[in-house]
């Protein structure tokens, strides 16, 4: 199923009541969690032809983020222009790979669109930006609301938020659900994708709870991490964050997209990525509507990766183009 | 195909491990393997050959000998000769030598992984990623166990020269789990590996021969059914290691009573798997697809009984089915494959047969919607819910990719369901809730119990079954005793034969009759009389008749046997209660002591100054044990994963005891006493010959608080009596303290329900010489290791 096809099949998650009984049975075993975790890039793996087609797919699932302090008009120009063309022409065409080939999306700080918006111009790639106080979401609520809107305003087409970490660690599971819902609200036709911050959330436990409020609230993607805590997107926390959705869709019949989120910078983990969705998930989630990395770096290893599959030798980085 | 279609369709690929290597070294070996025996390569003096199957493609790999009882004699004489420099050795040098050999089996392990994938069918990711590791991983914990021997087990010696024959499920693991601990404890080996699978063990032959090992330790001989026999019928192999079938187990195990040899056995199963309510049932899924299509579900310890509480049980059947779909199966050396060939076409045939059974026993068959692979021998995952407990394959063991379901209703229930069975090797246990866990784990009659894990192994951890299981452990500390005997069993002594004594009655030479006074028997807390309502005289060591005791029949025996049943709550009295019990049954003795002494010396014509001296050493006995009750601690295996594995201590049940002629009380106190110590129910037959000093103790239990049933004592014909405790299947254990021919008899029949035998083929220890009554080797006798797994982490 191709991008596009894929598009038309998903039914945006309008969210459900709070369904705290739910929430209050969830039971998650870490060390089983673990174990499955760490044998699912040793019991699938991808070889040749199958290896580069799926790293072509994953370069169509990759947020191409920079989120730094000493982000300027000028890098994130050269960072969408990445995003529009994001392997060498020649690669692809050693690959006989003719179909436009793109990004998911660019991921900025929100001053940031209207450059993002320039570069990306005509090529359909959505502008994502990080917003409601990112990283640590330490604003009030309205302040969160208002950037929400204001991001909508500028032309951003996805939203990443922040939870408020001190609504998972209490048990505030109503506060939370309340806080995404109008998170929802304010995004009007922008996509929501929910930070967990797992890396913050101290339990797999809660890690699956907040999942579920967040999917209950609404929540159109649900995403690991910001990347600026101390452990980001991790096989485990992963594992957790399908199932809730593979549970949800059960449950509501709606799909929920996934966003691993800081820490993933190699070819092979990104195929271990893929990995865990088409295992736990299925196909239908293997594509940009439903599945993101939240990257920088991951590209640059895909580009060397796939060259070397097209001549045989191994590739350095500086052959491909920066972002 | 192209990159851009699959770029469309996200399909998983061929992934195929290359096995050129592995091709090579059976190009290397053609036209024929031979075996390695004393340190040289030789053909077969049977001059016949079997062929070595891959069954992922029915292709022939090789051509291995069958070897005959030539054969078997020729490595038996070599390992008899290497034996003595191999002991002499020490246990540094052996450590060296098992060092090497675990350092080359991780050097080489993608051509071990690549050939055992070639030979068994099983996925590469498994004997890569978990076969192979553990068995490098079994030599280096044991050339530890070589280091420290003398400081471990000082009391303990290397058995000699030791047998092993292993199945063809995990042909490698299981050849490190016999010959690793068998080293390194001194003994030499022969090793017959299964005969659908003898190229990896060909393989280690090889490695035993770089690393230098002395001619003659180690040697590998291949072949069939009859080649293992020649092995268990050898008079020159002191121990035989089997792992493999219930049903060849029991054969050997008959073929080898009568004769001395040490046995351990790991045998067939049915474990269970239990999910309570509670559990994370996403990674319980994960844990059935581990428990039971690992390896196929070929595995002994597979979990293949699933039984689930009732309200969750669709919901699961329903994850498990979802999980089946994305399962794939497929030739063994593709890295993304999650189920491979079954060995042969005759297990495949067996597969297909009990699963009809199923179907035709009305269970709801469900397999998933992809097809096999046409070529080579493959099954694919099957699912029976609705499933009674009745049937067949709920009972019998598949040893296939097949689960049957079952639900229960309350924590109680799932511990009758999992208990119903004749196996023991391993169990399950799914729950979020750790009191429930550590309840039920001691419950169910398993040698292994994992928590929220399952198919999880280790060196340091002891496996092995309970009841038609077998018996004996392999890995830890536990596991060494399989290949090591007491220093001071060379002294001990072949019993002279029991000379029947004229009887003669009594003179009644003066004045007035004693009071008549005659012993019954004791069961359940009561005095009873013998069922069949005879009675034997009882002579003293020159034929004068000194009193009269029941004559005990098969339905005495059958009594004591349900009293000992009925006092099975005593495993779960406190240790130290158990300990307070056995202080006072010594005070209580020490009261009587003078009359106990003057039966003694009645019974022995024996001076009063010896008979005190055994009255105060069986109170001595009983200090010990009381001692010991709540100090023979169980104990924490440091096993390389993030849980506990508890290695706990467990009475065997209910114990048969025939206790020694010789020192009546003393031998009596110092059989039965450990027992109860550790929690286990006992039936016990006093000496044959002086069985009075042994029913003058029902006052002493009465008076000790003994609870009633905990201790049983019949009377009468020795061989009889044992016959029924050996032949009664309700019966876990039974001890045995007579003749070289009682000995083979309990051997024998205690081959139908695998009981735990100890017996002393008429070689009788001095009950006096504490150095031949060591009380931590009576208590490892009186209990069985149950190794519990417990992961962490929240």
């Amino acid at each position: 199923m191709g991008k596009d096809s894929a598009k038309s099949h998903i039914q945006r998650n309008s969210g459900t009541e709070l369904d705290m009984s739910l929430i209050n049975r969830i039971k998650i075993n870490r060390s089983a969690v673990e174990r499955r975790a760490a044998t699912m890039g040793t019991r699938r793996t991808v070889k040749k032809e199958w290896q580069a087609a799926w790293l072509l797919r994953a370069v169509t699932c990759i947020d191409l983020t920079t989120l730094a302090g000493d982000d300027t008009d000028g890098n994130v120009a050269r960072l969408c222009s990445k995003a529009r063309q994001p392997v060498r022409a020649d690669i692809l065409q050693a690959l006989n790979f003719d179909q436009p080939l793109t990004t998911g999306a660019v991921c900025v700080y929100h001053n940031l669109i209207p450059a993002a918006l320039k570069t990306l111009e005509g090529s359909g790639i959505p502008v994502a930006v990080v917003s409601t106080g990112f990283p640590a979401g330490q604003i009030t609520s309205k302040q969160k609301i208002e950037e929400i809107r204001a991001s909508v305003a500028a032309g951003a087409k996805e939203i990443d938020i922040v939870i408020s970490r001190a609504n998972a660690l209490t048990g505030n599971w109503e506060a939370l659900y309340n806080e995404v819902k109008a998170f929802r609200e304010a995004c009007g036709d922008a996509h929501l994708k929910t930070i967990l911050a797992t890396g913050e959330l101290a339990t797999l436990t809660n890690v699956a709870k907040a999942s579920q409020v967040c999917m209950m609230a609404g929540a159109d993607f649900i995403k690991t991490s910001t990347g600026k805590e101390p452990v980001n997107a991790t096989l485990p926390v992963s594992l957790v964050m399908v199932r809730a959705i593979r549970d949800y869709y059960e449950r509501t019949g709606f799909k929920v997209g996934f966003k691993p989120a800081g820490g993933i910078s190699k070819a092979k983990d990104a195929i271990t990525w893929l990995i865990l969705i088409k295992e736990e998930l299925g196909d239908e989630w293997l594509n940009n509507q439903l599945f993101r990395f939240g990257a920088s770096s991951l590209l640059g290893d895909i580009e060397r990766q796939l060259e070397h599959f097209t001549t045989g030798r191994y590739s350095a980085s500086y052959r491909h183009p920066v972002a | 195909m192209s990159v851009a279609s699959i770029f469309e369709s996200m399909e998983y690929g061929p992934a195929p491990e290359s096995k050129d290597m592995a091709m090579q070294w059976l190009n290397d070996h053609k036209p024929n393997f031979k075996q390695f025996i004393n340190g040289k390569w030789v053909a077969p003096k049977s001059k016949k050959y079997m062929d070595s199957i891959n069954p992922c493609s029915q292709e022939k790999l090789a051509s291995v000998p069958v070897s005959n009882k030539e054969d078997v004699d020729d490595a038996v004489k070599a390992a008899d000769k290497a034996l003595k420099g191999w002991v002499k050795l020490g246990g540094h040098g052996r450590a060296r030598y098992l060092y090497a050999i675990a350092r080359q089996i991780q050097k080489h392990s993608r051509l071990f992984a690549v050939l055992e994938s070639l030979d068994n069918g099983k996925p590469i990711r498994e004997t890569r990623d978990i076969d192979i590791p553990l068995v490098a991983r079994h030599f280096y914990h044991h050339a530890g166990w070589a280091q420290i021997q003398e400081e471990k087990l000082p009391d303990y010696k290397e058995i000699g020269v030791v047998g092993q024959i292993v199945p063809w499920n995990f042909p490698m693991l299981m050849l490190s789990w016999k010959i690793a601990p068998a080293l390194a404890m001194g003994n030499t080996v022969i090793l017959k590996p299964a005969e659908f699978t003898s190229l990896t063990a060909i393989l280690f032959a090889e490695i035993c021969e770089k690393v230098g090992l002395p001619a003659g330790v180690v040697n590998i001989i291949t072949g069939e059914g009859k080649t293992g026999a020649a092995m268990v019928d050898h008079p020159g192999i002191k121990k035989i290691a089997f792992t493999g079938s219930t049903e060849v187990g029991r054969i050997i195990r008959r073929a080898a009573s009568g004769t001395e040899k040490k046995l351990s056995l790991e045998l067939g199963g049915k474990s269970p798997f239990i999910v309570f309510e509670d559990a994370d049932l996403d990674s319980v899924v994960e844990g059935v697809v581990d428990a039971i299509w690992f390896n196929q579900g070929q595995v002994c310890c597979a979990g293949s009984r699933l039984l689930v509480q009732e309200s969750i049980a669709e919901k699961l059947y329903d994850k498990i089915r979802n999980r089946m779909e994305s399962l794939r199966i497929g030739n063994a050396l593709d890295k993304g494959i999650d189920i491979g060939a079954i060995i042969d076409p005759v297990q495949l045939k067996t597969i297909e047969e009990l699963v009809q059974k199923g179907v035709d026993e009305g269970s709801e068959l469900w397999q998933p919607s992809w097809e096999c692979p046409t070529e080579g021998c493959f099954y694919p995952p099957t699912l029976f819910t609705n499933v009674a407990p009745a049937s067949i394959i709920a009972q019998e063991e598949i040893f296939g990719p097949v689960l049957v379901a079952m639900s229960f209703r309350t924590p109680e229930e799932a511990v009758k369901l999992a208990n119903n069975t004749r196996y023991g090797l391993a169990a399950s246990l799914w729950t979020e809730n750790i009191n429930l866990a550590l309840d039920i784990a001691p419950k169910v009659k398993a040698g292994t119990i994992w928590i929220n894990c399952t198919n999880v192994f280790d060196a340091a951890s002891g496996f092995g079954g309970y009841r038609e299981s077998g018996f004996g452990r392999e890995g830890g500390l536990e596991g060494l005793y399989e290949y090591v005997k007491l220093k001071v069993e060379d002294e001990f002594k072949l019993a002279p034969e029991t000379k029947k004594l004229a009887e003669k009655l009594p003179s009644g030479e003066n004045g007035i009759p004693s009071l008549d006074k005659t012993a019954k028997f004791y069961v359940g807390g009561k005095q009873k009389r013998p069922d069949g309502g005879y009675n034997r005289n009882v002579l003293d060591t020159k034929g004068n008749i000194i009193g009269e005791v029941g004559e005990g029949n098969r339905k005495d025996i059958r009594n004591a046997v349900e009293a000992a049943h009925s006092a099975s709550k005593w495993a779960g009295t406190t240790e130290h209660t158990r300990a307070q019990i056995i202080y006072y049954m010594a005070e209580n003795l020490e009261a009587r002591a003078i009359e106990f002494a003057e039966r003694l010396s009645a019974a022995l014509n024996q001076s009063t100054k010896k008979s005190m001296q055994e009255v105060e050493t069986s109170i001595n006995c009983l200090f010990t044990y009381a001692a010991y009750a709540d100090k023979y601690d169980s104990s924490v295996h440091a096993t390389p994963h993030r849980n506990v594995t508890l290695a706990m201590k467990e009475p065997i049940g209910i114990m048969g005891v025939v206790c020694p002629n010789e020192a009546p009380l003393l031998g009596f106190v110092s059989t039965v006493v450990p027992l109860i110590a550790m929690g286990n129910t006992v039936v016990a037959i006093p000496s044959e010959t002086a069985p009075l000093s042994a029913t003058d103790l029902y006052q002493v239990l009465e008076t000790s608080d003994v609870p009633g049933g905990v201790i049983n004592i019949i009377t009468g014909d020795k061989e009889e009596l044992t016959k029924t405790l050996a032949n009664h299947d309700d019966v876990d254990g039974l001890w045995y303290f007579g003749s070289k021919e009682g000995s083979s008899l309990v051997q024998n029949a205690a081959a139908e329900n695998m009981k735990r035998t100890w017996v002393n083929f008429g070689k009788n220890r001095d009950w006096f010489n504490p150095k031949h009554v060591i009380a931590q080797d009576f208590l490892r006798h009186a209990t069985e290791i149950k190794n519990i797994w417990v992961p962490y982490g929240e």
